[in-house]
């Protein structure tokens, strides 16, 4: 095992199906002689030749689109969009296609394709590269969204994701790139798509978050057990939809309280979702208001001011001692 | 049945006036009068130490990344110089030295790139965009804001800035035939600097000028040396007469050179040869003018000193100024301003909730 950053663990996860299948192509700007502009797809083409790796035109549309004539002939396009901020250039494709094209032709053809997408705040980037806009894709049936929280889950999702038979929007968090490594095994390693982890055990509480919010999550949950000695249990999500509710119920009805935490505006996020889920399958359980933590419902500030917006340790831990307190 | 060549109506015409020795043409020198010509000169000037001071402030932490505009100063202040302040100009992210022009302040610029949206102000007798992140959308609002300016049966016209990447985009495409079709006071700048971050402009097209372009939307293009600031001031001399007379809009393609990397968070070492850049050095826009100013008296040796002083005082007072005010800027509670233009109870509820977190510093359980 080698301690790895999660752009490497993500270049390896891209390097090694490369190797075993050859229907996988990376496309996108700056992926190729650049190696990405955050150095994912780093050495890519040396190994793999301008075929495989395929640096475009400045255009996500056509990036998207071509993809899916790719996935539709039977390749398996890995497409970067260099900043999730440009991706809504190609929603279109997206939506109306790559989320239907397997339903429109009645199963016939095949959308196996990847797109990659940094996201997120924290890292003092310039306007409309720092959002979380997650429910936009969560929101359209027929894709998978996935966002990784840290590097060993991020090779293995990615993983799954290239062989996934369905479109995958991959969301790689910027602030986690390589804010700390993780051993990361050289033989191969996958993880079902659309299943969260539980990563933390407890009884008191529920906190259920995802991506760059895990870490935080975490923090606060050790400062409950050490400040006031409540045992929250944590739940890493991985898979925002096709949602998986199973793990989330039982954990709420062992604990009776929840938190959710994501970086995304608080209004018809994920956590909105989470909420009517847990309503509908533990509320009889509940002994507290759910709590959600996330980002404000106006545009990220620029970065002057952008920690008062991306939920804090305190944050969170203030809300699970809101709902401790019931 | 005949097969015949069609005959196109367009032609696309190369223009240069100043070579890069800073040698005039002198059946093509433009006339601009003395004290235009020392405007344009300073304006260069200022644009040019103004971003070598960004880069050092960057450097040391004191602002944020930003994109470089040095070796374009040329291609922007020879255009955007024939526009009224009532006119419009609409950027890309690459136009410090136009924006500058049209009345934003160096400060303004500081406070932006630290992070502050406050700096994100439009000078006030000037009728702009702000700067345009994601690449090529802004061509389109070009558009409408010309549309807008003829409803109204007003004479502003509209000058909007892109790079050469940025004529991939489909934005790039329907902003243009849009433009074409409905016969907007609009100009068209491509500031083609050979590079949209690592992909080379033979990447981006097979055409073999950007300028080309026009003759499919059937308007009138011209490629100019865009490091030659006199080439590019009689090339917008006629886009801006044409589209303030009601000829429609013109498509300018300026080649320059992005001589810097794309943004400071870039490495141009990765994906090009330091001989190239080196080339397109010896094509510098601004030494080329100061010599063209000096043959010709404009400007003397002595001017030449004082205004280097001048203008690097300028900079620096403005540095000392930016760095004063964004001490007293940055209340979080401010980004919740200019969301709405009332704010929805809701988010007015949620502005309350962060004011209850600053109040008691860090918010424990009770
Ligand atoms: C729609 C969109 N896609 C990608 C980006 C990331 N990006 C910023 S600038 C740039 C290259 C732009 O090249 P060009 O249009 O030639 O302008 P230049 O940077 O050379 O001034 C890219 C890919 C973006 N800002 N917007
Ligand atoms: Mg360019």
């Amino acid at each position: 095992m080698t301690k790895m950053t999660m752009v490497q663990a993500l270049n390896l996860a891209l390097k090694q199906e490369m190797e075993k299948d050859d229907s996988v192509i990376l496309l996108g700007e700056d992926v190729g002689r650049d190696g990405g502009v955050f150095r994912v797809t780093e050495g890519l083409m040396d190994q793999f030749g301008e075929q495989r790796v395929v640096d475009t035109p400045l255009a996500e549309s056509a990036i998207v689109g071509m993809s899916i004539g790719m996935a539709a002939y039977g390749l398996k396009p890995v497409c970067e969009i260099q900043f999730s901020g440009f991706s809504y250039q190609n929603f279109h494709q997206i939506e109306n296609h790559a989320a239907r094209l397997r339903q429109r032709s009645q199963g016939r053809y095949p959308m196996s394709l990847v797109l990659r997408a940094p996201y997120g705040g924290g890292v003092r980037a310039l306007e409309h590269h720092s959002e979380s806009r997650e429910a936009y894709w969560a929101h359209t049936p027929g894709l998978k969204m996935v966002i990784p929280s840290g590097p060993r889950n991020a090779r293995a999702l990615m993983v799954s994701a290239i062989r996934d038979p369905d479109p995958v929007i991959f969301y790689e968090a910027k602030a986690l790139y390589r804010a700390f490594r993780e051993e990361v095994p050289e033989e191969e390693e996958t993880l079902p798509i659309g299943r969260p982890q539980l990563v933390r055990e407890g009884k008191d509480l529920t906190m259920i978050s995802y991506g760059a919010m895990l870490r935080p999550t975490l923090e606060a949950a050790e400062v409950l057990r050490e400040r006031d000695g409540a045992l929250a249990e944590v739940i890493d999500l991985l898979t925002i939809s096709p949602l998986d509710e199973e793990i989330l119920v039982k954990s709420v009805q062992k604990t009776g309280r929840a938190v959710i935490v994501h970086e995304a505006p608080r209004s018809f996020g994920p956590g909105a979702e989470i909420v009517a889920r847990l309503m509908e399958k533990a509320f009889f359980f509940l002994q507290a208001p759910i709590e959600r933590v996330a980002g404000f419902d106006i545009v990220i500030p620029l970065f002057a001011r952008e920690k008062s917006y991306i939920p804090s340790v305190e944050r969170i831990v203030a809300a699970a001692g809101r709902t401790l307190k019931n | 049945m005949p097969r015949t060549p069609i005959a196109l109506s367009e032609r696309i015409e190369y223009l240069a006036i100043l070579n890069e020795k800073g040698q005039l043409d002198a059946e093509l020198e433009p006339d601009i009068s003395g004290e235009m010509l020392l405007r344009l000169y300073r304006a260069m000037l200022v644009g040019r130490r103004f971003d070598e001071r960004l880069l050092d402030l960057q450097r040391q932490g004191r602002i944020g990344t930003f994109p470089p505009i040095k070796g374009q100063e040329a291609a922007q202040l020879g255009a955007v110089a024939h526009l009224r302040p009532g006119d419009w100009m609409v950027p890309s992210f690459r136009e410090t030295a136009a924006e500058l022009w049209r009345g934003r302040t160096l400060e303004s610029v500081i406070i932006c790139n630290n992070g502050f949206s406050e700096g994100a102000v439009i000078s006030p007798d000037h009728n702009d965009l702000p700067v345009s992140v994601p690449v090529g959308s802004q061509i389109l609002h070009a558009v409408g804001l010309g549309w807008a300016a003829r409803y109204r049966k007003k004479d502003d016209i509209v000058m909007t800035f892109f790079g050469d990447g940025a004529t991939s985009e489909g934005d790039f495409h329907e902003g243009m035939n849009f433009g074409a079709v409905f016969q907007v006071p609009v100009v068209f700048v491509c500031q083609n600097n050979q590079w949209a971050i690592s992909t080379p402009v033979a990447r981006q097209t097979r055409s073999a000028t950007i300028a080309q372009k026009a003759i499919a939307y059937g308007i009138p293009g011209i490629q100019v040396d865009g490091n030659d600031i006199l080439a590019v001031w009689a090339a917008a001399k006629e886009a801006t007469d044409r589209a303030r007379a009601g000829g429609g809009p013109t498509l300018i393609e300026c080649l320059t050179y992005r001589v810097m990397m794309h943004t400071t968070a870039d490495d141009p070492k990765r994906y090009r040869t330091e001989a190239e850049v080196e080339t397109w050095r010896g094509r510098d826009p601004l030494t080329r003018f100061q010599k063209y100013l000096l043959d010709k008296g404009v400007l003397s040796g002595h001017d030449q000193l004082e205004l280097d002083t001048e203008v690097l005082q300028e900079i620096q007072r403005a540095v000392d100024n930016a760095e004063k005010q964004m001490q007293i800027m940055g209340n979080p509670l401010d980004m919740f301003n200019h969301v709405y233009a009332e704010l929805p109870p809701y988010l007015a509820g949620q502005r309350e909730e962060l004011a209850r977190e600053l109040a008691t510093g860090k918010e424990v359980p009770s």
